[in-house]
């Protein structure tokens, strides 16, 4: 899904959610992940000037999942560990959201270099 | 050598089904089939539709990978299989025996076609058998899958019966946990605070942990998560029956605290609760 | 456009938050609120977000602004209707919504508005205290 504009934040929300309905994820679960994906792709259009957003749904066993790859051809973020803290902001906000994202996923991978741009993997299992 | 469309067993299984299908299944009662678990005229129906699937299957491609596509009705059918007979009670080598108990038919069968030919006689019971182990481990393989998910399913159905939420008075909740929190229960016991508190508009939560043994780090935080949720919806929390034992672990832990307000008994936190709502308890004055 | 409806309760605001508000909606509730507080010399704000399924960092920025600004035209906010999900989410997610009173329900806040209202009444001009 390509995120450019606002809008589109809104429609990977609406499509995220009904991925982990359909995966028959737990309200809770339900939640965090659209609210993660919400943080990232805010910040794929903030930062990183536009990118993409890929879903797919994972099988482990008879654990279904759903991992979410948000990328973008940005500026890139020089230091992932700082970005990662709590309260890490660059703009006028609550900061990248980064660390807080990452507590709402099983799994969390994040590849950025600098002028190249930056893909973030998260994954969350039923 | 393969097998394939051309082979014998794909010959046997295309011209002497039926009389393959007669000697299955007195194999399978000979094996001790559970005639009490499953009747026969519904295992004569499995075997036969078995053997025609089979029958199919080996047509199409050849029999070494039993993931591929041609196999798949094949595998579906042995996965079905292996669900109603884990729910009918089999055991899994019962459940195997459905698959292993047709080799021996077949020996037969090709002893008789393959008579002249050992060479070719060896190489068609070779694939036979490794045939009829993969499609076996398959069904025994589906048939622990079901059971995990059965199990799986009751757990949570268990959590879920184990966690009351108590409705003191009005506008006032008690969660009285018992036994050792782990992360999963915590976290249903939590969530169904939560609701409970929506549910019935209440402002204050006893979360009483008196029959609480030990806490570790990670059930500290998921309380003080709790906490912390409800005060985002508008109610809040007191925490009773803290041992001794357990705040100093708490301490221990360096698990902060500091906004949640304690009492040591479930009774003085119900005290408290009454004040922040508002009521007043008082003893009615009786004549003397 | 397509705006988020304020309607007016005596002295207090009543804000039903129930789509998910893109950046230009949110936006232009802010506007309107700030307007509306002036105009109407309302004394506190509800805001009722018991359909809200999904509030990230932006939605509690929002949220956050709104209670500042209020608080500058000297009249207090109320965030009401949690859902659990929401609430279990902010608090791993690291949001501390600091400044922001919250309620139950909508009759909750009011009942909280009401009490910190006469806690802190307005001074008229002439100096008799106005609550």
């Amino acid at each position: 899904m390509n995120i450019q504009s606002s809008a589109d934040i809104v429609l990977v929300r609406q499509a995220v959610r009904q991925w982990a309905v359909d995966l028959g994820f737990s309200l809770v679960d339900q939640t965090k992940i659209v609210t993660a994906a919400s943080e990232l792709a805010r910040n794929t259009l903030d930062y990183g000037g536009g990118g993409t957003v890929k879903l797919e749904a994972l099988q482990e066993g008879i654990r279904p999942g759903l991992r979410l790859t948000f990328e973008d051809a940005g500026p890139g973020i020089p230091d992932i560990d700082l970005a990662l803290k709590d309260g890490f902001t660059t703009g006028n906000g609550l900061g990248m959201g980064l660390g807080g994202s990452k507590r709402l996923v099983n799994e969390f991978n994040i590849v950025s270099r600098v002028g190249e741009g930056t893909c973030i993997t998260i994954t969350k299992w039923k | 050598m393969h097998l394939s469309g051309k082979s014998k067993i794909s010959e046997i299984l295309k011209n002497s089904q039926s009389q393959l299908l007669t000697d299955w299944l007195s194999e399978q009662m000979a094996a001790g089939i559970r005639k009490d678990l499953i009747k026969e005229s519904i295992l004569r129906e499995e075997c036969r539709e078995f053997l025609e699937l089979l029958s199919q299957a080996v047509q199409q491609g050849d029999g070494t990978d039993i993931h591929s596509f041609q196999w798949e009705s094949v595998r579906d059918m042995l996965t079905s299989i292996s669900r109603s007979r884990t729910q009918k009670g089999f055991s899994p080598s019962e459940t195997a025996i459905f698959v292993f108990s047709l080799k021996q038919p077949f020996f037969n069968r090709l002893r008789s076609e393959l008579a002249q030919d050992s060479e070719a006689l060896i190489d068609e019971i070779w694939l036979v058998t490794t045939l009829l182990d993969k499609l076996g481990l398959w069904t025994t393989e589906m048939y622990q899958k079901v059971r995990e998910e059965v199990i799986m399913r009751q757990q949570e159905e268990l959590l879920e019966l184990s966690t009351p939420v108590v409705k003191l008075w009005d506008g006032i909740l008690a969660l009285p946990i018992i036994g050792t929190l782990d992360s999963a229960r915590t976290q249903i016991v939590m969530e169904s605070l939560l609701q409970k508190i929506v549910e019935t508009g209440s402002e204050v939560a006893i979360i009483d942990i008196t029959g609480v043994p030990t806490v570790d780090t990670l059930t500290a935080q998921h309380l003080l998560k709790t906490v912390t949720a409800a005060r985002l919806m508008g109610a809040d929390c007191i925490l009773s029956g803290i041992r001794p034992q357990i705040a100093q672990t708490i301490v221990y832990l360096g698990v902060d605290l500091a906004d949640v307000v304690t009492k040591a008994s479930l009774a003085d936190a119900f005290t408290l609760a009454l004040k922040r709502t508002g009521a007043t308890i008082s003893r009615s004055q009786t004549r003397s | 456009m397509e705006r988020i409806p304020i309607l007016q309760m005596g002295e207090f605001l009543l804000v039903t938050i129930q789509v998910d508000m893109h950046d230009r909606l949110a936006m232009t509730l802010q506007d309107d609120l700030t307007n509306r507080i002036i105009q109407s010399s309302a004394r506190g704000v509800l805001i009722d977000i018991s359909a809200l399924e999904i509030v990230d960092s932006f939605i509690g920025r929002i949220l956050g602004n709104i209670a500042k600004m209020s608080q500058i035209l000297d009249a207090k906010t109320v965030v009401v209707g949690m859902q659990p999900a929401v609430a279990i989410t902010l608090v791993e997610l690291g949001l501390s919504l600091t400044g922001v009173r919250t309620a139950l329900n909508v009759e909750k806040g009011m009942v909280l508005l009401r009490k910190s209202l006469a806690a802190a009444p307005r001074e008229s001009i002439d100096g008799d205290a106005e609550v």
